[in-house]
């Protein structure tokens, strides 16, 4: 079959390749809702170095997405089956790490095409179905398995006084942890440490929710999560270091495209664990979706979730993103091109 | 009930292809053009069932290509040709009402076999459109300007490029609908019909307008074979 695929080719810039399928292993999806990340805005605004841009371009956007299933010859989904789309390509099999670390794997809207295109191919593997969750919360499914990938880690690697867990930024990426943290981890108090008031005010399911100026006296945690990125990190990063209790453990989990300076000397005096996290595998996805099925999590996470109008020409992607760009929090939209 | 309805009963006139095979099977990516249309075609789980109208010479060939290169669980049916569209068509309408029998609310999605760029969108809108219109064609603004000339020497005159498009497919229609016009028209007017939207747009019946695109391209030559082909950035035979 000959597929629509919608690519970024610069900046700003979308174009239509087309490609063959060959579907003889693979699942094909129908894709239904899109979600926005930070990552397709950096390549679509051309926030990206002009090597990686060169590199990386023209390639599809967006890897958070639910679907469909169109056809799938292994007879794992059903025709109509409503199903998640898992973005990381797995590399070398190996045991010890987890699937989105390996080497020789790859992420589908980094390097290879994402979900803008007609259809989807995707092995057995790389589909989740779900049921009994709104689209447009499916849509986001990737960014909550990304939390519950990082909150799986420091299941592992954390000690177990867990009395405080503080959580820097007031993002979607915090809103989305902390939500994953309360339900994980009830016996923790989970605190939100963010910059703008607007924002903290909807954190109202955690412990407390604070302004990084205004932490109450003797503030401190057992454990952080670092959410902010960009040129927030190393103010968060630097707070994390100063607030934390000896040998806390901190997962680091915001992008930044420059290199951020630490603090290592209290790092080392402290005793502490800086953890990086990022993206996601099946096992996540799965957690994800079961996690989902929660009504009050899918009710929370609806707060945070703008609908744009649906996307049925080439014009309408560059809409949702230049509208995307005034959104704080995150931005799905339905997929019908 | 929603039919999909290929039309691929051409021979192949204004192609030079060898042992006069018509356009249609013509390879394309990995299988015949007609086949990724088809491919296309039963991606769309609102479709009860999918018919192919071929030229009577070509059925079993068409039939035998459906078994090797086509999956779904829709089922596809092949349809001896007329010896028009038209007639096709006509005769595809006859094949549905024997196996589904007649209903007021069938909605047919007619489409060339040789414009394999169609897309599911096109598709979907058309069904939508066609379920509440009644009669729906796909088309793109006209780019170009359009010149009118009666004698084929000199212009008559230059419409208004605005309220132009070229007329592509899908075109949908209630099935009863169609026939019910069809059933209408003088032999005169039967012989100037170019395409099925014709028979709505001569008895005043109001045809819906759904977007096409620049790239569902209608492979009716040499040179547009090669732009398909460049198209899907496969090696172009000659």
């Amino acid at each position: 079959m000959i597929n629509h695929v919608y690519q970024l080719v610069s900046p700003k810039l979308f174009s239509v390749e087309f490609k063959e399928l060959n579907t003889a292993e693979k699942v094909l999806v129908r894709p239904t809702y899109l979600a926005v990340c930070h990552a397709d805005q950096r390549y679509f605004q051309g926030k990206r170095d002009i090597s990686v841009l060169r590199k990386k371009l023209p390639m599809a956007l967006i890897h958070e997405a639910c679907g469909r299933v169109v056809s799938d010859p292994t007879g794992t989904y059903k025709r109509g089956q409503k199903v998640v789309m898992i973005p990381n390509v797995p590399g070398n099999d190996d045991s010890m790490i987890f699937e989105n670390y390996s080497e020789g794997a790859g992420f589908l809207s980094s390097g290879m095409d994402g979900f803008t295109r007609e259809f989807v191919d995707l092995a057995p593997d790389r589909v989740v179905a779900y049921d009994g969750i709104d689209e447009r919360v499916a849509a986001v499914t990737e960014f909550i398995s990304v939390a519950v990938h990082s909150s799986t880690r420091f299941d592992i690697v954390a000690h177990s006084r867990r009395d405080i867990i503080a959580v820097w930024g007031d993002g979607s990426l915090a809103y989305v942890l902390a939500s994953v943290l309360v339900k994980r981890f009830p016996g923790s108090k989970i605190v939100v440490v963010g910059m703008d008031p607007s924002k903290l005010s909807l954190f109202s399911f955690v412990h407390a929710a604070y302004h990084k100026d205004s932490l109450p006296e003797g503030f401190r945690c057992d454990h952080a999560f670092e959410c902010c990125g960009g040129e927030g990190s190393f103010y968060a990063i630097d707070d994390i270091i100063r607030y934390i209790r000896p040998q806390g453990s901190v997962m680091l989990m915001g992008v930044s495209e420059n290199r951020v300076a630490v603090n290592t000397r209290d790092v080392l005096e402290k005793g502490l664990t800086l953890v990086g996290s990022s993206r996601s595998g099946r096992d996540d996805f799965v957690r994800a979706v079961e996690l989902m099925k929660d009504k009050r999590l899918q009710s929370r996470l609806r707060l945070i979730i703008t609908e744009d109008a649906p996307v049925r020409s080439i014009p309408d992607i560059s809409r949702v993103m230049i509208n995307d760009m005034t959104n704080p929090f995150k931005t799905v939209f339905r997929w019908e091109l | 009930m929603i039919f999909g309805i290929v039309l691929a009963g051409g021979v192949g006139s204004r192609m030079n292809t060898t042992a006069n095979m018509p356009k249609q099977f013509l390879p394309l990516g990995d299988k015949p053009i007609v086949m990724q249309t088809l491919d296309k075609f039963v991606t769309c789980d609102r479709f009860d069932a999918v018919y192919i109208g071929t030229h009577p010479d070509w059925v079993d060939h068409m039939a035998e290509l459906v078994e090797t290169h086509i999956v779904s669980d829709i089922p596809i049916t092949v349809v001896a040709g007329g010896s028009d569209r038209n007639a096709t068509l006509f005769n595809v309408i006859a094949k549905i009402e024997e196996d589904h029998g007649e209903d007021e609310n069938h909605i047919i999605v007619t489409h060339d076999a040789v414009r394999p760029f169609v897309t599911l969108r096109m598709i979907n809108e058309n069904i939508d459109a066609a379920q509440k219109y009644g009669a729906v064609d796909t088309v793109v603004p006209a780019t170009d300007t359009i010149v009118r000339s009666l004698d084929g020497e000199f212009i008559e005159s230059i419409p208004d490029r605005s309220k132009l498009y070229q007329g592509q497919t899908p075109q949908s229609f209630n099935m009863n609908l169609l026939k019910k016009l069809f059933a209408e028209l003088t032999e005169e007017e039967k012989a100037v019909l170019t395409d099925a939207c014709k028979i709505c747009a001569l008895r005043g019946a109001k045809v819906r307008l759904v977007e096409g695109s620049a790239q569902n391209i209608k492979i009716t030559t040499v040179g547009d074979y090669k732009i398909a082909q460049a198209m899907l950035g496969g090696i172009i035979v000659d």
